[in-house]
């Protein structure tokens, strides 16, 4: 189903956390929200489940105005980052709840929670407690029991922050073919890149309490309309340089780089600019060419990173598939590809 | 247990410190079974006719009655103090009511007032409500006492459930009467429980209140009974009958404490999960 959020802003006290936000979630998308702690994802979250009001705007299921609705009401399944599962229930008894709720017959709720249950794969942990259960495996219960009552739509908040690495492997694409084969209407919270990139079909990066801008993992990375966004996307992350505009260029005149503008034109001569380049594009191989020393290096198996300090002091990172080594300390004359790079103004703004 | 230090020394000293006490309840037991010459230490004869008392009305008056009240009066206390603490203390800790601040600083203020002080005005009130020399009155009375304490507690325990796992519930269709009775009290059951032991123990044990409120009723409870029964002045004196009836009021109370002295700790623990 799809969901939208018009013109919403909510309010604590007197701190306005979300101001005139507009989002559309499309139906049976999966759409991560992404940004910084204390941004509002969260609260953006639990206003879709109807635990926050919204002081304005309006939310709709489809074609229904949900906005005054209780969150009993509103069939929306929510797991949360702690799972929060009924302590003194059992696994059976956890997902049945919401069909309980309902005085679903007693059939029914077997027949419903035996399926969902065999859907995420712990038909055989029905009998425990959730205190017998392993991270992963309450995990699993915690989005049986959403999605039970077969909800409009399913919000996860944090769903794999209290996961270690490789269970959080695991669950990400776990929750991910649940989500394909069931069809549902999904919301993520996190502050992972990783995971927003990964398990979803549209990103939207949110920077206090606004959408900054909302695509698809690809064009966000290839394309980003800020520099927060191009900052907040990839790993190792990109780096910045500081310089102005002279003569068509990207200019740093004590370090002599200048790096084309190609066709981005009208930019007066003296403006701050701010140059984003991502670690993949700089390295031996390119078109602008950098002195430098490597002022870090880190070994990952399959690549190298390096940091490298330039003449002024700003320093660009690297990414290098193993195979030579260079080690810290070393000077180098490496390159910058300047097709690929991203020109901000000095407030963030893509050029 | 964490062995940082030698356990022994410990141990000793507080055997040496107890042991008069000990001793003295040794005595206690010993002297209701048995008689002792006059000017020995030690006792000669087995007997249970200081127990007598539990079935033959003319020694000290009849016990049962006094019994069978003071059951029904800590019982009653305590299924009052139970049952507000547990819904003032969840609405205390999670709704968002008018005035909470005020509220729960007027409880905390309560909880540390001396209750003798109040005596005067209870007295007023009782008497416009007519319960004055009633039970029902003195029931009231202390159960209202005790709630300050027991709402304070309670809501510590239901502090301590995770709000997720109650908006979870709202999630899940279920209304907040449903959430609170279906999830959150399960949660909060050892303070219940031990709530209930210490209402049920502080009503077991009361002398004051009764005698203030309600002089001239015909009904006795324990307490009462035990203090006319240590008169040294009345036909019926003995001694050690006196520790006998001592005993017998006593036992509950301490076997109380041994089937549930895990549980009762808990209430300081403020609501970890056992
Ligand atoms: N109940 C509340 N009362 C007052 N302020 C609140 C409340 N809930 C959230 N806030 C504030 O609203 C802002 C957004 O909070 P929110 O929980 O949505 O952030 P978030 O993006 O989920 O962050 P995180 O990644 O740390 O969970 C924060 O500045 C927070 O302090
Ligand atoms: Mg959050």
């Amino acid at each position: 189903m799809q969901i939208s959020i018009r013109n919403f802003t909510k309010t604590f006290d007197t701190t306005t956390v979300i101001d005139d936000m507009n989002l559309t979630i499309r139906d049976g998308e999966m759409l991560a929200l992404l940004g910084p702690s204390g941004c509002g994802k969260s609260t953006t979250l639990f206003t879709i489940s109807g635990i926050h009001r919204m002081d304005k705007g309006q939310l709709m299921f489809g074609d229904r105005d949900v906005s005054g609705l209780p969150s009993q009401k509103r069939n929306v399944g929510v797991v949360f980052q702690n799972y929060a599962l009924y302590p003194h229930m059992n696994v059976f008894e956890n997902i049945a709840f919401p069909l309980t709720v309902r005085k679903d017959a007693k059939a029914d709720i077997d027949r419903e929670v035996r399926a969902i249950a065999a859907l995420t794969h712990i038909s055989e942990l029905l009998e425990r407690r959730p205190g017998q259960l392993s991270g992963g495996q309450q995990q699993r219960v915690a989005l049986a029991r959403a999605l039970v009552r077969k909800p409009d739509v399913l919000l996860l908040d944090e769903p794999l922050a209290n996961l270690d690495a490789k269970l959080r492997l695991e669950m990400r694409s776990e929750i991910r073919r649940i989500q394909l084969e069931t069809g549902i209407t999904a919301v993520l919270v996190t502050h992972d890149q990783v995971e927003a990139m990964s398990m979803c079909d549209r990103i939207a990066i949110m920077k206090k309490g606004e959408i900054v801008q909302i695509d698809t993992p690809a064009d966000m990375y290839s394309n980003p309309r800020t520099s927060f966004v191009a900052g907040f996307l990839g790993n190792p992350p990109i780096s910045f340089l500081s310089g102005i505009a002279m003569d068509s260029a990207f200019s740093i005149a004590p370090i002599k780089l200048r790096v084309p503008l190609g066709s981005r034109q009208g930019i007066a001569d003296g403006t701050q600019l701010k140059l984003g380049i991502r670690p993949e594009h700089f390295g031996p191989e390119g078109d602008i060419a950098v002195q430098g020393r490597i002022a870090f290096a880190e070994t990952q198996g399959r690549e190298n990173l390096y940091d490298v300090a330039l003449a002024d002091g700003s320093v660009l990172r690297s990414i290098q598939p193993a195979g030579k080594i260079w080690a810290v300390g070393e000077p180098v004359r490496w390159h910058i590809d300047s097709k690929s790079v991203f020109v901000f103004t000095d407030d963030g703004q893509r050029l | 247990m964490t062995r940082n230090f030698a356990a022994w020394p410990i141990i000793l000293l507080l055997t040496v410190l107890s042991l008069p006490l000990f001793i003295m309840y040794l005595f206690l037991l010993v002297d209701t079974f048995s008689n002792t010459p006059p000017g020995s230490l030690l006792p000669n004869e087995f007997t249970l006719e200081h127990w007598r008392f539990l079935i033959d009305p003319t020694i000290t008056g009849d016990i049962w009655k006094p019994t069978l009240t003071t059951i029904l009066f800590s019982a009653s206390m305590m299924v009052i103090v139970v049952s507000v603490s547990a819904t003032a203390g969840y609405a205390l800790s999670r709704l968002a009511l008018p005035f909470r601040r005020f509220v729960l600083s007027g409880i905390m203020v309560m909880h540390a007032f001396p209750s003798v002080t109040l005596i005067i005005g209870v007295f007023l009130v009782l008497q416009f409500a007519g319960l004055y020399n009633s039970l029902i009155g003195v029931i009231l009375v202390k159960a209202s006492l005790m709630l300050p304490f027991g709402i304070w507690i309670m809501k510590g325990f239901y502090d301590a459930v995770p709000w997720e796992i109650e908006m979870a519930g709202v999630q899940d269709g279920a209304s907040r009467f449903i959430v609170w009775r279906r999830i959150i009290l399960p949660q909060v059951k050892p303070g219940l429980l031990s709530l209930a032991l210490f209402a049920f123990i502080d009503g077991w044990s009361e002398y004051m209140l009764p005698r203030i409120l309600a002089p001239s009723s015909d009904f006795e409870v324990l307490s009462m009974y035990l203090n006319t029964v240590s008169d040294p002045n009345s036909s019926t004196y003995n001694f050690n009958i006196f520790k006998s009836v001592g005993l017998f009021y006593t036992l509950p109370v301490l076997a109380l404490f041994v089937l549930f002295q895990n549980r009762l700790m808990n209430i300081f623990g403020g609501g970890t999960k056992g």
